[in-house]
């Protein structure tokens, strides 16, 4: 298949794709890989804020846990939220974007509206203000991500289907005498799905770092969950001297989210070769 | 014409997207039950201070009648008092707002000047070790959390160095006011003590906050030198003989920069997001730390008050970027007026 080949010889989008397999490995694998798995739910206390070394890898966090294992558990926690909330953002925005692009209706203009109006703010200050009322949990990070996500997918979708709206298969299809719900599923969907993939590859990463900045500000799940933007709030009342204990979360976050970034970027370039790297870059 | 057209409608939607924002964030803090005047009153309260409290604040009332009587306030420039603070939230904002404006305006004006020559530079000698490494630092700018990146240049400039202040805006209280700018009112009044110390504040904050503008101008700087270095004009330019340095800095770079010009909204945007969190980090006195303290502390009419204040800067920051763009660039204008 010439995309997946084009995506392989795209040096950096492999790179993307190498960092995401590792992660959902780390994240499948958790268990067996982690070399004190047991220490994602208890406390040993003799060996809090131990630096890296040949026992604890990344070091130990302050409740004598060892980072490198909490962070593969971690891990499947950020796979879960990220998966969840884009797959829920894109299930809601997708219809709502095709509908209100298809349509050229009072209720199209309404759908429109109503998405400006999560627009209208950063999506971080909506997503906190409900994380913050509904208390701190996976689901409701996931939910507060979801509710304040899917705007982005419907605004993408609207804009592609408006512009196919007016095309000759499009009109061929309407005369041949197809369901306005089968042009629009299999005709625009298929159209537009390449851009859909590429903004939701890249829709992972921003996922990632807005749940990793509700559990920075302590709106994520509860300790002791693993969470890896909690980690790094946890790090701060032992700076300068813990180093360590900040650096292996937040590299895990600075790597996993420009996976996705790369993959995107790669993706974009090996579904439409008319836009070259540096070319058409959007 | 049809620029007035989108201006007037666009003017006009602004209301109803405000309503529906704030209907939204009412319905997260009132629906949910979580009751504020408890939380107000303390844990000694008496079930008779909590309602007093709770009659005080309209708390007692149907929550339609509660939003409406919020709308209405809000039209009259009236926020509501901050259940915290216990002052009206509109004075709590508008003295915070200088310094989140002073740490954003240095942050893009670090953004740009670092962002736009990086881009131009990367474009002209595309695939060299500049370029690369240039794209190295925004694909890492871009992934970055921001809080992470805090405390990173926390660690080493603040604990390591001792060059610059953990966090905090200024020793004690700050110049007298005249415009809340720390920098400028230490430079109108001539107190460069103050402004050395204001300068060594700021200068965290705003790296933090600017890395992440910084890579979304650069490459975005970078794709559109690139697109328009193989057009027609700069063709023609060359062959008539102007000058390399003046065809990339004069006209290239005017056709490019309209590409990053539209990037300016999402920019922003980023930069009050990333304020809210970097705030929180550096222990700045703006307004979001307010916002997530308020947050926390179920403060919504401060919580309201922040969205509604941010949503109207949001909106009528993207309604100028498109009439900008639509000034240099009329093509793209909807003819429907969107």
């Amino acid at each position: 298949m010439s995309v997946l080949r084009r995506l392989l010889r795209d040096r950096s989008a492999l790179l993307g794709l190498v960092i995401i397999a590792v992660l959902v490995l780390a994240a499948v694998f958790a268990s067996p890989l982690a070399t004190f798995p047991q220490d994602v739910s208890t406390y040993h206390v003799a060996n809090r804020l131990l630096p890296p070394g040949s026992t604890f890898w990344f070091g130990t966090d302050r409740m004598g846990g060892d980072i490198y294992s909490r962070l593969l558990f971690g891990a499947r926690l950020t796979i879960v939220i990220a998966v969840v909330a884009t797959s829920l953002s894109v299930l809601i925005g997708v219809p709502v974007g095709l509908v209100a692009g298809y349509y050229t209706n009072r209720i199209s203009d309404l759908l429109m509206r109503v998405s400006d109006v999560f627009l209208a703010v950063p999506q971080i200050v909506l997503a906190i203000a409900i994380a913050q009322t509904l208390g701190p949990a996976i689901q409701n990070v996931i939910l507060a991500l979801s509710v304040t996500y899917w705007p982005f997918w419907a605004r993408l979708v609207y804009a592609e289907t408006r512009s196919l709206r007016n095309e000759v298969f499009i009109e061929a299809a309407v005369a041949l005498g197809a369901s306005p719900a089968r042009v629009m599923v299999l005709h625009v969907l298929p159209s537009i799905a390449s851009s859909l993939i590429v903004r939701t590859t890249i829709g992972m990463g921003g996922a990632i770092l807005v749940a990793a900045a509700l559990g920075f500000l302590g709106l994520g799940p509860p300790p002791p969950t693993p969470e890896w933007g909690r980690m790094i709030a946890e790090s701060r009342a032992f700076l300068p001297q813990a180093w360590w204990y900040a650096t292996a979360p937040g590299m895990a976050i600075l790597l996993v989210v420009m996976g996705f970034n790369l993959l995107g970027d790669g993706l974009r370039d090996a579904l439409d070769p008319r836009l070259r790297r540096g070319g058409n870059e959007r | 014409m049809r620029l007035l057209a989108m201006i007037v409608r666009r003017c006009l939607w602004m209301p109803p997207t405000l309503l529906g924002l704030v209907l939204i964030v009412f319905a997260v803090s009132h629906v949910i039950p979580s009751d504020p005047a408890r939380v107000m009153a303390g844990e000694n309260a008496t079930p008779d201070q909590v309602a007093a409290l709770r009659q005080q604040f309209g708390l007692d009332q149907p929550l339609p009648a509660q939003f409406v009587h919020y709308v209405a306030d809000v039209v009259t420039g009236n926020m509501g008092t901050s259940l915290f603070t216990q002052r009206p939230v509109a004075e709590d904002l508008w003295a915070r707002l200088p310094a989140t404006f002073e740490l954003a305006l240095y942050a893009i004006v670090l953004a740009v000047v670092a962002g736009v020559p990086l881009g131009v530079v990367a474009a002209l000698r595309r695939n060299s070790l500049l370029d690369h490494a240039v794209r190295i630092v925004t694909v890492a700018g871009l992934a970055m959390a921001a809080f992470w990146l805090a405390i990173l240049l926390q660690l080493l400039f603040s604990m390591w160095l001792d060059w610059t202040p953990v966090q905090g805006r200024i020793d004690g209280w700050g110049p007298d006011p005249i415009t809340g700018f720390y920098t400028l009112d230490a430079l109108l009044r001539g107190d460069w003590a103050t402004l050395g110390q204001a300068l060594r504040y700021l200068a965290l904050p705003v790296l933090t906050l600017a890395l992440p503008a910084m890579a979304t101008i650069v490459r975005f700087t970078r794709a559109g030198v690139l697109n328009v270095m193989s057009s027609n004009f700069v063709f023609y330019q060359t062959a008539m003989g102007i000058p390399r340095r003046r065809v990339v800095w004069k006209y290239i770079l005017r056709s490019a920069l309209i590409g990053t010009l539209t990037q300016i909204g999402l920019i922003f945007g980023n930069l009050i997001a990333g304020a809210v969190v970097v705030e929180t980090v550096f222990d700045w006195p703006g307004l979001g730390g307010f916002a997530v303290n308020s947050i926390v502390h179920s403060d919504y009419n401060a919580v309201m008050g922040f969205t509604l204040f941010v949503g109207v800067v949001f909106i009528a920051v993207n309604l100028l970027v498109d009439i900008a763009q639509a000034m240099l660039d009329p093509r793209g204008l909807d003819p429907r007026g969107r």
